[in-house]
């Protein structure tokens, strides 16, 4: 009596098991379901910039669909050269060496679309006295040779470092113009993404950190002097636009071909008024 | 790791020649197999189906066929997957061996010697993948790893092996069974629960506590990774002090031993085994733990002694850079190389255990 | 004086390991505590049901929690059959003693132990890039469908991790059955397979359902191997076919955790993600306890 019954169940189990089966494989047919999808992967600096872009162009043209995802900027290029990204963010130029990738892989170097501005700012804890900084300084700071906050006119204490993954295209801009392609300091951790550098400084009384200026909150942003006798250049839009500040960078679009159809319009919306008023909105600076 | 009780030890019982040799063998169950030649085996199973041929074949011997073949098929596919595991990681790793290309930036040797590198003043040990020399040193991994893992485990086996030691020797029956349902709970949160904890409450009370310099570090990620393998250690240290035959213990308290001395002279010493087990198992899920040290350890590949120090594990470093790299490249090769590490580490560990776990089933096995 | 020692030494050891316990239960309590204080105010039915909005700062986790279970549900229908026509296999059909048995036996007990990680580099080296790239090249015509991060790489992924334990449940199982059983069916008749289907199986379900039901909550609380196989921190829209991404509740709690842009405002979201999973994985354990002990029941009376 027992085993009829389990047979059944057993028999009830295997129905909806191969009903589940039909089921998952009939999602397998839309062919036509990745046309008209626009996937955008990269920086995590621009992830916010492009979800707000894409949560924007949506409402503006229903049928799109555009799928945003963060990890770095060299997750972004990375994806555009395996071929599994039709858009990449990155807050730095792509290298040399990944051109040479990409045109092994798909006989072109890419095209290469500026589409927003930046200012790279160094944050420090709000209870930190220092207000500005030289390049200089944050190169020693950066690289290890300066471990305590007093030789920067602070207070005594060790400086903690907090760097992002080598991912992070931030990470590779800060590396060339502020280390001059010296390496960080072994002692710098790595943070996932530019609000893990933020909360991390925010709760480290003695810590300093850099990232996209549109992430500042709760924590100080210094002012950086190229040198001793510069004048110190807040990171606002003015000195951004005009790049006076030492940090300013473009952020880009990369993509495989010439933008053409729906990603064509995308990246038109995006370079026009109503893509660059966004910019403003995310705590961005726009092109012009 | 929730699995029921890990042992694979076949049950003792030796099956009945006689019916062996007629229809029972050609089951093949898991028991331990009778002894006599293997031949008796494939004669026996040809004997088998012959014997069911008259009168018994049925409309669904098609169905019967067909179902066995499924049975066969699906097995097989997951026995090659299973196998395929171990050989792709393998290949992925391989052309750090040999490879021409790759073995411009990086090798073995380059991997495991401190190297000199520009700028810098000394020959050092630097995972520093993206930069303009990229570095692939493993041993600020090796001792990343082995820094949170030896925290964790300190932590871990003191509270699981004494947890487990009052449960059952000393805990009531009301009270085990409050105790074992809310340890089988914690083995129940998610890892990336555990991290996340770490980060937002831990780190801070600990940073505070104690002091530290950096608030994420080998401490929190160890101390957060030892509530992860705490569930481990304290099951199987349980079902080990259980094995323990009372006879020991009466034997011993006959003798004339206090509690504390029969329990410390004579009951851990016999369930040692199996307390060894439970440890191997822990260090095993310790090493290859992701989540917990990628959130809460600060991913610095410092290569110092210091526990305050941030320290940047090997699966870490898999989970955090697998994203960027180009598939085929140096650092692919590196990644997948560093999987083998891992992979090479728990089966040496969990071969451990299992040796370990024999032997206390032998060992405790015959007596009363 | 001998019998000072003999207390001093019981109430120490006694103490010692008492307050073992007494800190481990104090750790449960310290984390499951702190989660139901912060998360329980925030998780309403809407938060349940809406959709993330602003940037994560507000609205609901629903669609986590539909990419959890279609994960959870695909991983399910690859493993189980797998994994149980392995055991059944191993156990009643391959030839006990044979090399191949065993080591087919010693590669699903270490394949157990390996770190979730390494799974995720497989998912990402094979099944994307390999399989994945290779059906667009034989279906697609070089157009990227699969060999992307997709819901059903994710899906094959944890299936293979989540296979061992769904094996080794089953095999126990499977040898838990009297061997009295298996002669006395054979005895009466009955060919390999009906002994299994008929007498060996339904007693071994307990067991087997056990193994499935933890294999499940494992695959809903992991994160690492579905990184780089399919899981994506926004998506506009809910998963609709096995080649989309998919949102996940372990990767948002994740995610929250460490790159979020305004703490303060994810912070209630974080906790109540938290909750949610929480919840989800002690269910789904519960589940397995009250379907062994059920079926336990159930069964109690065939054997002798």
């Amino acid at each position: 009596m027992q085993q009829r019954q389990c047979a059944k169940t057993a028999g009830r189990l295997a129905k909806l098991a191969i009903k589940g089966l039909a089921m998952a494989t009939a999602m397998l047919a839309p062919l036509t379901a990745a046309a008209g999808e626009i996937t955008v992967k990269g920086s995590d600096t621009m992830v916010i910039l492009g979800q707000r872009w894409a949560e924007e162009y949506m409402r503006a043209h229903p049928s799109a669909t555009i799928q945003v995802t963060g990890g770095g900027s060299g997750t972004g290029i990375s994806a555009l050269i395996n071929g599994t990204t039709d858009v990449c963010q990155a807050s730095r130029p792509m290298s040399a060496a990944e051109k040479e990738k990409l045109r092994d892989r798909y006989a072109t170097t890419g095209v290469e679309i500026p589409v927003a501005r930046d200012g790279l700012s160094v944050y420090v804890n709000a209870s930190n006295p220092l207000a500005e900084i030289t390049m200089d300084q944050l190169k020693l700071v950066f690289t290890g040779k300066v471990t305590n906050w007093k030789e920067l006119g602070g207070p005594d204490a060790k400086i903690v470092v907090y760097s992002r993954e080598n991912s992070s295209g931030t990470y590779v801009f800060f590396k060339e113009h502020v280390l001059k392609n010296a390496d960080y300091t072994v002692r710098a951790q790595s943070m996932p993404g530019t609000a893990a550098v933020v909360n991390a400084v925010a709760k480290e009384k003695f810590g300093i950190g850099y990232g996209g200026a549109a992430y500042a909150k709760g924590i100080k942003l210094l002012k950086v002097k190229k040198d001793g006798d510069s004048a110190a250049i807040a990171p606002d839009e003015a000195h951004v636009k005009d790049g006076s500040y030492p940090l300013s960078r473009p952020l880009f679009f990369y993509l495989r071909n010439k933008p053409s159809g729906d990603v064509g319009s995308f990246v038109d919306w995006v370079l026009s008024g109503a893509g660059q008023a966004i910019v403003t909105k995310v705590g961005y600076y726009p092109l012009k | 790791m929730n699995m029921p009780s890990s042992s694979q030890q076949p049950t003792t019982r030796q099956p009945d020649q006689a019916i062996l040799v007629g229809l029972a063998a050609s089951t093949g169950t898991s028991q331990s197999p009778p002894p006599g030649p293997r031949t008796v085996q494939a004669s026996d199973r040809k004997n088998h189906r012959r014997a069911q041929r008259p009168g018994l074949v049925s409309r669904r011997s098609g169905l019967n066929t067909l179902t066995e073949l499924a049975i066969r098929v699906l097995a097989f596919t997951s026995i090659a997957a299973i196998i395929l595991i171990f050989v792709f990681i393998g290949k992925e790793a391989w052309p750090l061996l040999h490879d021409s290309v790759i073995g411009r930036e990086v090798t073995l040797a380059k991997m495991w010697f401190a190297q000199q590198w520009p700028g810098y003043d000394a020959p050092e040990h630097v995972w520093q993948p993206v930069s303009e020399f990229p570095k692939f040193a493993a041993w600020p991994l090796v001792v990343g790893t082995l820094k949170v893992t030896l925290v964790a485990m300190l932590v871990a086996v003191p509270l699981g092996v004494g947890a487990a030691l009052f449960v059952s020797q000393y805990a009531g029956r009301r009270l085990r069974e409050i105790v074992k349902p809310t340890i089988e709970l914690l083995a129940g949160v998610p890892s990336v629960v555990l991290g996340f904890f770490a980060l937002m409450v831990m780190a801070s009370w600990l940073q505070q506590a104690f002091g530290l310099d950096s608030r994420l570090n080998a401490l929190v990620a160890g101390v957060a990774l030892s509530f992860a393998i705490i569930p481990v250690i304290f099951t199987v240290s349980e079902e080990a002090f259980g094995a323990v035959p009372r006879s020991y213990v009466e034997a011993s308290t006959a003798l004339g031993a206090a509690r504390w001395q029969t329990i410390v002279r004579v009951v851990v010493p016999a369930a040692g085994p199996g307390l060894a087990a439970g440890i191997a198992l822990g260090l095993g899920r310790a090493v290859g733990e992701t989540m917990i040290v990628l959130m809460a350890s600060g991913n610095a590949a410092i290569l110092s002694a210091n526990p305050a120090d941030s320290a940047r594990t090997v699966s870490a470093t898999i989970a955090a850079e697998l994203a960027e790299v180009v598939f085929g490249g140096a650092h692919y090769t590196v990644l997948f190389f560093l999987g083998v590490l891992l992979f090479a580490f728990t089966l040496v560990s969990n071969l451990l255990g299992e040796f370990a776990i024999g032997r206390m089933r032998r060992r405790l096995g015959g007596a009363g | 004086m001998k019998l000072r020692r003999r207390r001093l030494g019981d109430v120490t050891l006694a103490l010692a390991s008492g307050l073992a316990v007494a800190l481990v239960l104090l750790i449960v309590v310290v984390i499951l505590g702190d989660v139901v204080y912060h998360g329980a105010p925030h998780m309403t039915l809407g938060f349940l049901t809406q959709a993330p909005r602003d940037g994560m700062t507000a609205g609901g986790i629903f669609p986590a929690i539909f990419g959890t279970v279609a994960l959870v549900v695909l991983m399910t229908l690859a493993v189980l059959p797998a994994g149980v026509a392995t055991a059944i296999y191993l156990s009643e059909y391959a030839n006990p003693g044979s090399r191949v048995t065993r080591m087919v036996r010693v590669a699903v007990n270490n394949l157990a132990g390996v770190p979730s990680i390494v799974f995720g580099l497989f998912g990402l080296g094979f099944f994307v890039q390999f399989v994945g790239a290779g059906i667009d090249r034989a279906l697609y015509g070089g157009q990227r469908v699969f060999g992307q991060p997709a819901l059903v790489w994710a899906a094959l992924t944890m299936a293979v991790l989540t296979l061992p334990v769904v094996i080794v449940a089953t095999e126990e199982a499977l040898s838990a059955v009297p061997r009295e059983l298996r002669l006395a069916s054979a005895a009466l008749g009955a060919n390999r397979l009906q002994t299994i289907v008929r007498v060996v199986l339904p007693q071994a379900l307990p067991g087997i359902l056990t193994g499935a039901i933890l294999a499940i909550s494992r695959g809903a609380g992991e994160v690492a191997p579905i990184l780089f196989t399919g899981v994506a921190y926004y998506l506009p829209k809910l998963p609709r076919s096995l080649h989309d991404q998919f949102m996940q509740l372990g990767y948002h709690v994740y995610v929250l955790s460490t790159q979020s842009p305004d703490v303060d405002a994810t912070r209630p979201i974080l906790y109540a993600t938290v909750l949610v999973l929480l919840l989800l994985t002690f269910a789904l354990n519960a589940a397995a306890v009250v379907v062994r002990s059920h079926m336990r029941r159930r069964f109690a009376g065939a054997t002798s």
